[in-house]
């Protein structure tokens, strides 16, 4: 590990950062002929073979002794995580999609050393099929804002804090330091952050609340419990520029007078504990975490704590009991931890994002962030767009962009001709969204008004092929299997939903079971202790209004529409269009499909196929194999 | 107590010393001998709480409670199948199904040898490449059913050519 230069003072904090700006400037725009190439290093494009790929672009440069022309290093997420491993090459900006191992030599040889483009790996628009050489050539960037929360993520290597202070690291810090504690708060306040964890609570009011307790030890907390599934932006924040959310606790621990702050992130996401550990390190090296920073009586030191597998520990009570080494069921409020939290301290828990947020409200001021969004949601919002649509990825899009331009002009639209169905924002705790709602600007109070809510922000498209009581019970086993217990509406109310939509889905269910999910659903919201019951009901009830035709066709016809609950639905294979090549049969784990003496329309010399329904288990794997479309669900 | 050998003692002792200065630890010792011998038995739990003066009772409360922690040994590759949001609307439920059928076990079962456990995963933020699996902490991006065979032998063969 190299040696960190000591930054004692604002003299050397603004040195080094002229220093590595640039620095920065020159890998990023250099005239004379130098090259940068940067690799995705997130966890999907880890997952694709990026560690590995830098590796090859290194040994070949070295092999072909052009280390003085070029560099190569690792970047955070570009987000559009569907199209990686991304390679950029700058000056020009050069973005290679779907590289792979063995493209490496190529793009050496032919942009690296010949000056062209590798035209095959470069993006094709799914939808217009043209090239696109830069990434703000891409429709799925095109709408987005993503120098706020996601500041440096796609740019700066999240393992070297020198491109960091390049990036502007710690001006924001530097400027809350010579702010009275008030005056950041009231700086917070003025911006209109809220937070970005599901509630939206004002950023500014929780600090104000803890800056009010006259008490000597406070803490600061990160919530990166992400445990909405279908949302990963806390994971790649923190993975992409981990200096940045570090800087914003920072922020906030000087604003509420705290010393200590405890970032509490999954134990899933190994890489962004590693990037988080190796930037607190480093900056206690370089004095920016420890004692009198920048040489003010400002002390604050960073601990972190990993949870280990219980998505209730994301609620701030529960959280704080996790750290207190307890089982992570919620504390009933008041009192709010504000006032008696982590060790009975006052305590503010912030989410990632928020945090994220911070650094930019102080350093570009706070009328400037409030410039972007809606009246009631101010800034820009990361959205985690997954499921059934083409560009699948990390969005950061001011508040108030509509769910159509969120999901046709960024998304791209659904995939294979498919007709959208629902969009499900808020994941367990939130609700679908459907055409009607499309032009629905998206804010925090939009977003309930419609039936759902912000969330963290996962937002997870659904086509005609998803059937939406399936939905419902996806989510109501999530919770039964996360509900702690402590509290009975929601450990057995949950409990008895989830048998009620098994049954429903197991077409045994009846209308008087569609009257008592209402109940049910109502009784676990008004009874529940914490946050996690209150909303447990939200997409049920949210389903049942928005799609009440689906829900009674398999309460009252026994049939699934979507041809998802395998109760209901059969395997076919259409004799037109059977090819007689006899993949599914084999493909099949119950040998269930057999050859009729019939042949094929498509090849008369052999023959078609049938899938004898007794023995099948709807396993989809002859659906999968056929090459002709010739296997259909009804 | 008494079933623990010595070099197990002391190296859960130098676990918990890791942590001594740490207000209220118990989590990050449990973290790291679940990671040291993939699970957490009554004895290991009783020599914690010696060690700590943290009641057993208590400790076992928190084993219990996160999915994290077991107290049972798992087997050497723990195939963890994320059932997230993304990867269930894109057929995670089907990639499943089929490891339990080629395994011949249920999600949370160990088999017999001892080599595979399959778990269920509440989204590990891979939701951009589901279906996401993810085996000893290497992640699958898009797997599909049929790749679910060829996936298993990947660490059968290993096996064979470990012997």
């Amino acid at each position: 590990m190299t040696k960190i230069d000591v930054v004692a003072n604002e003299k050397q904090l603004l040195d080094k950062i002229s220093h590595c700006g640039a620095c920065l400037e020159k890998k990023f725009h250099c005239q004379d002929g130098h090259r940068a190439i940067v690799i995705c290093g997130g966890t999907g494009c880890l997952s694709s073979e990026s560690a590995e790929i830098l590796a090859k672009f290194k040994s070949l440069i070295e092999e072909k002794g052009i280390g003085d022309k070029v560099t190569a290093n690792i970047v955070g997420c570009f987000g559009f995580c569907s199209q990686g491993p991304f390679v950029k090459i700058f000056p020009e900006e050069t973005l290679y999609t779907k590289v792979k191992i063995a493209d490496v030599e190529e793009i050496i040889e032919k942009d690296i050393i010949g000056g062209g483009i590798v035209e095959r790996l470069l993006f094709v628009d799914p939808v217009t099929k043209q090239k696109a050489q830069k990434q703000h050539d891409i429709n799925f960037y095109k709408l987005q804002k993503r120098d706020v929360a996601l500041r440096g993520n796609g740019e700066i290597n999240p393992e070297d804090i020198d491109e960091a202070f390049g990036d502007g690291a710690f001006v924001a810090l530097n400027k809350a330091l010579h702010m009275t504690r008030q005056e950041v708060i009231n700086e917070v306040l003025k911006s209109g952050l809220r937070g970005r964890g599901g509630a939206g609570f004002p950023a500014g009011k929780k600090w104000q609340f803890a800056y009010n307790m006259n008490v000597e030890e406070k803490y600061i907390i990160c919530n990166g419990d992400e445990g909405d599934p279908g949302a990963f932006m806390d994971r790649s924040i923190i993975e992409g520029n981990p200096v940045n959310v570090i800087e914003g606790m920072m922020i906030a621990g000087y604003a509420i007078g705290a010393k200590n702050g405890y970032f509490y992130v999954r134990a899933e996401y190994p890489v962004a504990v590693e990037r988080l550990k190796k930037a607190i390190a480093e900056l206690e090296e370089a004095g920016l975490l420890g004692d009198h920073i920048l040489g003010t009586d400002f002390s604050f030191r960073c601990h972190i704590r990993l949870g280990a597998g219980a998505f209730v520990c994301g609620e701030e009570t529960a959280l704080l009991n996790s750290i207190e080494g307890k089982r992570g069921m919620p504390r009933p409020r008041p009192p709010f931890p504000a006032v008696k939290g982590l060790w009975d301290k006052p305590s503010v828990i912030n989410n990632v994002e928020t945090l994220a947020n911070v650094p930019f409200i102080l350093r570009e001021g706070a009328d400037h962030y409030a410039s972007f969004g809606t009246a009631d949601s101010k800034g820009t919002k990361v959205f985690a767009l997954g499921g059934k649509v083409n560009n699948v990825g990390l969005v950061e899009v001011p508040m108030g962009t509509t769910l159509r331009q969120l999901i046709f002009d960024i998304g791209g639209g659904i995939p294979n001709n498919k007709k959208f169905k629902a969009i499900q924002t808020g994941g367990p705790s939130g609700g679908c969204l459907t055409e009607k709602d499309l032009d629905t600007p998206i804010d925090y109070a939009s977003l309930i008004a419609h039936g759902s809510m912000m969330g963290s922000g996962g937002a997870i498209v659904m086509d005609e092929d998803n059937c939406m009581v399936d939905v419902a019970k996806f989510y109501m086993t999530f919770i039964t299997e996360e509900s702690c217990g402590k509290c009975s509406p929601c450990r057995i109310g949950t409990k008895r939903v989830l048998e009620i939509l098994t049954n429903i889905c197991d077409g045994k269910g009846t209308l008087q079971d569609l009257e008592n999910l209402k109940e049910l659903s109502s009784i676990i919201k008004a009874n529940s202790l914490c946050g996690l019951g209150q909303t447990a009901a939200n997409p049920i009830v949210s389903t049942m209004t928005a799609f009440p035709e689906e829900y009674r066709a398999h309460v009252v016809d026994h049939v699934c529409p979507a041809h998802v609950c395998k109760s209901m639905m059969q395997y076919h294979i259409v004799p037109e269009a059977c090819f007689g090549c006899g993949l599914c049969a084999r493909a099949c784990p119950t040998n269930t499909i057999v050859k009729t003496d019939a042949p094929s329309k498509k090849n008369p010399r052999l023959f078609i196929h049938e899938i004898n329904q007794k023995n099948c288990v709807k396993c989809g794997s002859c659906m999968a194999a056929c090459r002709f479309n010739a296997i259909i669900k009804k | 107590m008494a079933h623990l050998q010595s070099s197990a003692v002391a190296l859960i002792t130098k676990i918990v010393n890791r942590y001594k200065d740490e207000p209220t630890p118990l989590m990050m010792i449990l973290e790291d001998v679940q990671k040291e011998y993939g699970y957490i038995p009554l004895e290991v739990q009783e020599l914690i709480s010696d060690l700590t003066g943290t009641p057993v009772s208590e400790i076992y409360g928190v084993v219990t409670f996160y999915s994290f922690f077991s107290l049972t040994p798992k087997g050497k590759y723990v195939i963890g199948v994320c059932l997230g949001t993304a990867c269930y609307v894109k057929g995670s439920q089907l990639i499943l199904d089929k490891f339990s059928q080629v395994l011949g076990i249920k999600s949370g079962e160990t088999t017999l040898d001892g080599l595979f456990t399959i778990d269920v995963l509440r989204c590990i933020g891979a939701c951009a490449i589901a279906p996401a699996v993810s085996i000893n902490g290497k992640v699958y991006p898009q797997v599909k059913v049929d790749d679910v065979v060829k996936i298993v032998n990947e660490y059968k063969n290993k096996e064979v050519e470990v012997r």
